[in-house]
């Protein structure tokens, strides 16, 4: 089955990752920026890593046939560095019109400071005054439920958001409900120790129901799977689930999402065979 | 609680079935979480007063409960409390 993974951090991972992607499926990705596992220096090393984003990682992915798109922000955890989020904040708007950008992400919250919420909030600015989509994280663990609910607050504060256009990620048992019943899109990882399974995330989809509802590996440089979605996908026709509803969160949601965006000019891999080569 | 779909897809595999398939990984993981429990037993000290372990037994006896929700009543039990006036200590305030 063709699958999107909508939230995969490429850039932490091998070539060898792809062709294994490529082999299990994968036709599209797309890639947040997120944290490098240490604090950056200058907002130049952002512009360096948004080029990355932008240049490189789509031709790696090419190379097997897959699709790469990319969200720009500084994340979370950086955040709290008001100064220097100001800066990337004032920079991002550079690289908004380049191929593959589907918008702003994955912006958020880690531990729920002041500091966090107000660059979410620029963030917002940013997003709406460009007219970009969103990608949200949400904290891990203990923080998840508290930090979930100060987001949607947030964004539900806003009348200038336009909730369909809006993804939250990382969502669990506790969380899913808030953000479906807002009208915002969930995303629910699946992490081997913290975050979803995915046979909790087949669960939720039962309890839930499929409408909005994505999954994703979040593969980085951490504890990981890149194939976490062919995982799902797996659980759920062992519960006998029909092609038509897995197929559904995991190709056809994505796609329905990414296509609120400029930056998606996804190509349906049954097109690109009947394309004459050129 | 169904939020999404007015109608979700319910779980197609029968309980006996789940439980087939299911019984050796649950029974492996109370075992594990058994191991864990005589591994605080056995070392020094103690950690009864230490309010992560009072939450660990507080989740073990939401286990038992006869409820669909136990996954989510875990989840809540391991959260930090959400407190709606964040905003005003934060001295936040929308700004559209």
């Amino acid at each position: 089955m063709y699958y999107i993974d909508p939230h995969i951090h490429m850039v932490s991972r091998t070539t060898d990752d792809y062709e294994t992607l490529a082999k299990m499926g994968c036709v599209a990705m797309s890639e947040p920026a997120f944290w490098a596992g240490f604090d950056r220096g200058s907002v130049e090393s952002f512009r360096d890593y948004f080029r990355q984003l932008t240049e490189f990682e789509p031709k790696r992915a090419a190379q097997f046939g897959i699709q790469h798109y990319t969200w720009l922000c500084i994340n979370a955890k950086e955040a709290e560095n008001v100064a220097l989020s100001r800066e990337v904040i004032a920079m991002i708007p550079e690289f908004l019109n380049r191929p593959g950008v589907l918008g702003i992400g994955e912006i958020g919250l880690n531990k729920n400071t002041r500091n966090e919420a107000t660059i979410f909030m620029e963030h917002l600015d940013l997003a709406v005054k460009f007219d970009q989509q969103i990608l949200i994280h949400t904290p891990h663990l203990e923080d998840k439920f508290q930090g979930t609910r100060m987001i949607l607050d947030m964004l539900c504060d806003d009348s200038r958001i336009d909730r369909s256009r809006v993804l939250v990620d990382h969502v669990e048992e506790h969380t899913v409900r808030y953000v479906l019943e807002e009208g915002f899109w969930a995303g629910m990882t699946l992490y081997p120790i913290s975050k979803c399974t995915p046979q909790r995330a087949a669960d939720i989809v039962e309890i839930h129901g499929p409408e909005r509802l994505l999954v994703n590996s979040a593969g980085d440089w951490g504890p990981s799977k890149p194939t976490a979605v062919p995982d799902f996908i797996l659980e759920m026709r062992r519960r006998n689930h029909p092609e038509s509803l897995i197929r559904k969160v995991v190709y056809e949601n994505p796609l329905e999402f990414f296509r609120q965006s400029q930056g998606f000019r996804f190509v349906p891999r049954d097109q690109e065979e009947s394309s004459p080569v050129p | 609680m169904a939020s999404n779909c007015p109608t979700p897809p319910p779980c197609p595999t029968p309980a006996a079935q789940v439980l087939n398939r299911e019984f050796l990984e649950m029974r492996c993981k109370i075992l594990e979480l058994a191991a864990s429990l005589d591994r605080l037993g056995r070392g020094g000290g103690s950690v009864v007063d230490d309010p992560r372990f009072a939450k660990l037994r507080e989740a073990i006896g939401l286990l038992v409960e006869s409820r669909e929700d136990r996954a989510e009543q875990v989840q809540l039990l391991f959260s930090r409390p959400y407190d709606d006036d964040w905003q005003r200590q934060f001295n936040m305030h929308a700004a559209h």
